[in-house]
């Protein structure tokens, strides 16, 4: 067995990354003898008084994690005070079973139910009841429920692991995490995700055996019993990540990025509210674009109430940073029942962002509601994509200007907020003289498919889909210049701002604003240091 | 939102909007129990039209009602405080489980 392991790899997915290099330690659950039933009463009372002490114990743990991870324990506290479950389980003693049995046919009736769940939130928290699970068992069985002894900077493997032993464990001294099983959505991966402990999942089969392990977060793998060369290897991709991660984010912490002498604005790309915890979104100089499609892909559209608080949060997060919000941009590859039209041919090319909202304006009314109302509480400014045309624009700002006039007649707090629009139709980057437009961003990925010919969605022309194509370059070159002339601000929130390789380019147009994925923010601000330092291109 | 009212005697019942991004997930789930759990009034929910009511208080069958992001969570209770319990519940759902409640 042990032969058989030395020097194999093993290969997962990651759900937190970073590196991790030492001893080798398998834990599974604890497997103590069952529990001979004494009368109903005593093991009513064993249940009773396990119960008690496994919510002692968890009020313990809460209280020395604090955040996270007790919030994510008091649902097993929960859980163990909720009389309708605990009544269905002192049934089955009072019929005879033995509390350990009782009490382990409810929980895994739970757990099998939030496994058959087709949200994979509800399936992450199946590890939640199998952690409740064991530790009341192992208290039934005379355990008491000890720390698992584990040595600092351990990688340690299981099939899975609860949030609360994972928070028994001392990772003071480093460690890493690898999971047989497990999810990089589950609480565990993001307690691991915000310790700083590499954490890899579904490592599918791994020998018990083995005596000390590297971890690799990033590349996702496992490796056993490590000969010299891999050991020398991943100490070399260790160095490689700490080197760059240490001078990335030490730039990001720097007020502004310059090139040349200019200052170049970096804005990040949200898809909703919760993109905003990535510690790095603080270093932003705003929302450059927020998607707001996720409201629409819940059941059924979202009413101007839970629109406004969506838009308020970002606003209030951003204080006066601006925030670019851009209404609705459904159909072409996203289509939303009851909203997009079916059987449309070459729905790219179909009713779909402005065009879809002009043709449904009292859907598209109650998102303008909502954002009239949201541009007093901020440096709100509101995007609308897909624009061919500048009485498009003329129309929507037509909608707009009478809903707003609208609310505030009726006393509600609103106002119009700075209307601009995406350049992504060539016809639009062609004419962007015509547009009375108070900012233009560049929606490169759209661009680029419009220009070259090229349905992005389709894989067989990915390598034509070049987006520093020469027509592609010269079109986003005409509307910064345009932008210069006039005064407008014009960004780019495509895939090609998160993309260091374009960033030369992209400066080279003119461009000093940028809109880029969060996780890129370090990154590209790192890049555009590099190229200003070494005086450019 | 908050409409409350007093359909026959002592049930009172109200419907309320569920806006909490992820729907009734871990933490509301517990937050809406702790809250029923304050008064002494049987309180039950269900997710608009769904065939069976089930108890406000027990948060294994809270998160077993899988309620989405945008359903509409109905509530009733029936008891001495049940008109108070309804309007607290719907604020609570309606205001999105603002911390420090519960």
């Amino acid at each position: 067995m042990r032969d058989s392991a030395s020097g194999l790899a093993y290969r997962g997915r990651t759900a937190s990354i970073g590196f991790a290099q030492g001893p080798f330690v398998r834990v599974d659950a604890g497997a103590n003898g069952e529990r001979v039933a004494g009368t109903l009463v005593d093991e009513a009372l064993a249940l009773r008084s396990a119960i008690d002490t496994a919510s002692r114990q968890i009020a313990e743990l809460a209280a020395i994690a604090g955040g996270e991870a007790a919030q994510i324990l008091e649902f097993q506290v929960a859980l163990l005070d909720d009389e309708d479950l605990i009544s269905a389980i002192l049934a089955s003693i009072g019929e005879g079973e033995a509390a350990d049995a009782a009490w382990r046919a409810a929980l895994d009736e739970q757990i099998a139910d939030y496994n058959s769940a087709p949200d994979e939130y509800l399936k992450a928290r199946s590890s939640d009841l199998a952690d409740l699970r064991d530790r009341v068992l192992n208290i039934l069985r005379g355990g008491e429920g000890h720390a698992l002894r584990i040595p600092s900077g351990a990688v340690v493997c299981a099939d899975d692991l609860p949030p609360s032993r994972f928070l028994e464990i001392d990772w003071s001294g480093g460690g890493g995490l690898a999971l047989l099983h497990g999810s990089p959505t589950s609480h565990v991966a993001m307690l691991a995700r915000a310790r700083g402990i590499p954490m890899v999942v579904q490592l599918g089969a791994v020998p018990a055996a083995g005596a000390t392990a590297l971890l690799d977060g990033e590349g996702a793998t496992l490796e056993l019993d490590p000969s010299v060369e891999q050991i020398g290897l991943f100490e070399k991709r260790r160095e490689m990540h700490r080197k760059s991660r240490a001078s990335a984010r030490a730039i990001l912490r720097r007020p502004a990025a310059s090139w040349r002498g200019e200052r170049i604005k970096l804005l990040i790309n949200i898809q909703r509210v919760e993109d905003l915890d990535y510690p790095d979104a603080q270093y932003a100089d705003g929302v450059g674009l927020m998607r707001t499609e996720f409201l629409l892909s819940e059941r059924g559209l979202p009413d101007e109430e839970t629109q406004f608080q969506v838009y308020d949060q970002v606003l209030r997060w951003a204080d006066r940073r601006p925030v670019t919000i851009r209404t609705f941009d459904a159909g072409g590859d996203k289509p939303v029942p009851g909203f997009t039209s079916d059987g449309e041919a070459n729905p790219f090319l179909g009713v779909r962002g402005l065009r879809l909202c002009l043709a449904k304006p009292e859907i598209f009314a109650v998102q303008l509601r909502a954002l009239a109302r949201a541009a007093v509480r901020g440096n709100l400014k509101v995007m609308l994509p897909m624009v061919t045309s500048a009485d498009e624009l003329e129309a929507a700002r037509k909608l707009f200007a009478e809903i707003v006039q609208g609310l505030q007649a009726k006393g509600t707090a609103a106002m119009l907020p700075e209307l601009g629009i995406m350049v992504e139709v060539p016809a639009a980057a062609l004419s962007i003289a015509s547009f009375k437009s108070a900012f233009f961003s560049i929606g490169s990925n759209d661009l680029a498919q419009y220009v070259l010919a090229c349905d992005r969605s389709n894989g067989a022309l990915a390598p034509m889909m070049d987006p520093l194509h020469p027509a592609v370059i010269e079109l986003i070159t005409r509307t910064a210049e345009h932008g210069r002339r006039a005064g407008i601000p014009v960004s780019l929130c495509g895939d090609m701002a998160s993309d260091p390789r374009c960033i030369p380019a992209l400066l080279d147009c003119g461009l000093r604003e940028l809109s880029v994925n969060v996780s890129a923010l370090a990154q590209i601000k790192q890049t555009i240091d590099r190229l200003g330092g070494g005086g450019g291109t | 939102m908050l409409e409350t009212s007093n359909v026959n005697g002592q049930f009172f019942t109200g419907n309320v909007r569920l806006v909490h991004a992820v729907g009734m997930h871990a933490r509301p789930a517990v937050k809406l129990t702790k809250l029923a759990k304050k008064f002494e009034a049987q309180i039950s929910v269900r997710v608009a039209g769904a065939a069976d009511w089930i108890n406000a208080k027990s948060v294994a069958k809270i998160m077993a009602m899988r309620a989405a992001h945008g359903s509409i969570i109905e509530i009733k209770a029936f008891g001495g405080d049940a008109e108070a319990a309804v309007t607290a519940l719907v604020d609570l759902i309606a205001t999105d489980f603002p911390d420090g409640t519960a």
